[in-house]
């Protein structure tokens, strides 16, 4: 039997008035891989990875998540996906536990399940220690990583990372990364947006966006092949040159 | 509904971690009781009275020592009998009332012929006003049916004629001194649990908003009727916590009177919350910054408590804004209040207010609901 897409996107358009953020993008991505959506900034990723997790209502177009209808069935589809959001979206002032038990309890976890998961998930990233200190305490990195640990606490089949590693240093990206491949090692989707062409080549696939429209799409290597460039970095210097006083 | 739980705990975690909240909460309900309920008295004592006697008879003297001695007045004397200077200093504000007896005024007392007495008032407080001239026209008329024998006149009954007095003694119920800040007190409780429980709700959803959390909350499986009481239950425990405080704060400070059920009173409370709270949560669901909300929420509040009946009865209001009324959530507890409170109503008293309010509240609550958007 065939595989359902974890994605499915057919002509997806999205408008802010004259404004066409999103312009008929057709794209599926599959269950298991690591998808990552790339773009300078206004491209486009955001709007769309909003629609995706049905918090925007698209124009036009069809977009089926985890085998449902976001437009018709949205509420199903929030089961089946995590979320994390471009911009910070602990609260500061509630501790690391505190959090998590809010976010779980509001996707309807019981108490049971969430105790045992909570230290089992904070051990395993190393940061039982500052279980019980206010968000507002701790590091811009740990913010991140606990940021995804709230997204995927529910352990969903699909998670969007909306930019998860702007702004953060290098070795801590590194890690983020390395929490990323183990999600997806036991065979979950994540879809990622990032304008970090380095890590592109850790995607299964990346899709390009360019002023709203998808510039290139498929496997890291198939695209500098495709483009005859040395790096992701290369090819999205390429796509990106004719416009380059635009952006 | 387990999820409702998780909303309030994470509540009134944030809200007792805030430094500024508690002692608003508990600070702000006695600066109100203390200076609301004092400012805000329309009881009139020491208005400035002088007397110009051009008569200088014992009529006139009786009259004027009735005036002088009065709690209400307090007297301004003046050098010479001159109705110039009593005006000009009227003028410079150091008088609110003159009032002038003719010369002749006695005799055509004596002589059972109608008698003119002057007062002037300054009207710039038209409210002021009236009331000066009542309290004077009230002893002028007990001045005279006390000293009718003594005078051997009545000011009102012509020579010759039986005199049949009328007495007219007015009795005040439930407030029988009329005091007005047994009237006052339960009005501003009524604003201090509209100010938390709208005000409160309201902002922090907008704060949510600001902050972006509610996206990730958006993005979750959760009923937005589940989120919308999860975000309105905290603030009604509250304000309902606020109410508690207040009236012992009001008994203790003003001595109000509890005549009514106090279950009753809170059972109104809390149908009243749900309706000014979901309001304000329809206002944040339409503003995007807390700025707008306050504005949209301050401006509502503002209309809905100046058109309540908070000071002058809903009754004296023009017909088409008693209908309107109907429409206002702050109307229905202004009077319930007062009516459980200072004259001990009951729940079948109530009624024709706390069903409409009860209707009102739970379409209020749909419609917030219906408003909220997961997906924008």
């Amino acid at each position: 039997m065939t595989k359902e897409p974890a994605i499915r996107v057919r002509d997806l358009v999205k408008k802010f008035g004259s404004f066409t953020a999103n312009d008929k993008l057709t794209f599926e991505v599959h269950q298991g891989e690591i998808f990552g959506f790339l773009g300078a900034n206004g491209a486009g990723k955001t709007t769309a990875i909003k629609i995706l997790c049905g918090l925007t209502a698209p124009t036009s177009g069809e977009v089926y998540v985890t085998g449902c209808n976001v437009a018709i069935q949205p509420e199903k589809v929030k089961k089946n996906i995590g979320y994390m959001s471009q911009r910070f979206s602990l609260y500061d002032d509630m501790t690391v536990a505190e959090n998590i038990w809010f976010y779980a309890g509001i996707y309807g976890m019981d108490r049971q399940q969430i105790r045992g998961r909570i230290s089992q998930l904070l051990s395993e990233m190393g940061i039982s220690h500052i279980r019980n200190t206010l968000i507002r305490d701790i590091p811009i990195g740990w913010k991140q990583k606990l940021a995804f640990l709230v997204a995927v606490f529910h352990d969903p089949p699909l998670v969007f990372l909306d930019e998860p590693t702007a702004g953060v240093d290098p070795l801590a990206r590194r890690q983020f990364w390395e929490l990323i491949y183990q999600y997806a090692a036991r065979g979950k989707t994540v879809f990622v947006t990032t304008h970090y062409m380095d890590e592109a080549e850790y995607c299964d696939r990346v899709c390009i966006l360019s002023e709203g429209r998808i510039a290139a799409l498929g496997t890291p290597n198939e695209l500098k092949k495709l483009w005859n460039a040395r790096s992701v970095e290369d090819v999205f210097l390429r796509i990106a040159r004719p416009n380059h006083n635009k952006n | 509904m387990q999820r409702i739980l998780f909303i309030i705990r994470k509540e009134f975690l944030q809200i007792f971690r805030n430094r500024f909240m508690v002692p608003i909460i508990f600070v702000v309900p006695v600066v109100q009781l203390i200076i609301l309920v004092n400012a805000a008295t329309l009881e009139m004592k020491n208005i400035r009275i002088s007397i110009v006697d051009n008569d200088n008879s014992s009529v006139s003297h009786g009259l004027s020592d009735h005036i002088v001695h009065s709690p209400f007045f307090k007297f301004v004397p003046q050098e010479g009998n001159n109705l110039n200077l009593a005006l000009r200093r009227m003028e410079k504000d150091q008088t609110d009332a003159i009032l002038v007896f003719p010369d002749r005024f006695s005799e055509s007392i004596h002589k059972g012929q109608p008698a003119d007495l002057q007062l002037l008032i300054n009207a710039i407080n038209g409210m002021k006003a009236g009331i000066t001239s009542s309290y004077v026209a009230q002893i002028i008329r007990n001045y005279f049916a006390s000293s009718a024998n003594e005078l051997n006149v009545n000011a009102s009954v012509q020579p010759g004629k039986t005199i049949h007095q009328v007495r007219i003694s007015p009795l005040f119920w439930y407030n029988p001194e009329l005091n007005y800040k047994i009237f006052m007190v339960p009005a501003i409780l009524v604003i201090l649990v509209t100010l938390t429980g709208a005000l409160l709700a309201g902002l922090n959803l907008v704060r949510e908003k600001e902050m972006g959390t509610i996206e990730q909350i958006n993005v979750t499986p959760i009923g937005k009727f589940e989120f919308l009481a999860g975000k309105l239950i905290p603030f009604l425990i509250i304000a309902l916590a606020e109410l508690a405080f207040g009236l012992v704060m009001g008994k203790i400070l003003f001595r109000i009177p509890i005549l009514g059920s106090l279950l009753l009173l809170f059972g109104v409370v809390v149908v009243y919350l749900i309706l000014v709270q979901s309001l304000s949560l329809l206002i944040s669901t339409v503003s995007n910054t807390q700025q707008q909300a306050m504005f949209l929420i301050f401006f509502f509040m503002l209309i809905f408590i100046m058109t309540s009946g908070i000071f002058t009865p809903v009754e004296s209001m023009p017909v088409i804004a008693q209908k309107l009324d109907w429409l206002n959530p702050v109307f229905y507890l202004m009077r319930m209040i007062r009516m459980i409170l200072l004259k001990g109503s009951t729940l079948k008293d109530i009624l024709p207010y706390i069903l409409p309010m009860t209707g009102y509240a739970a379409t209020m609550f749909l419609i917030a609901v219906r408003a909220y958007r997961k997906t924008t």
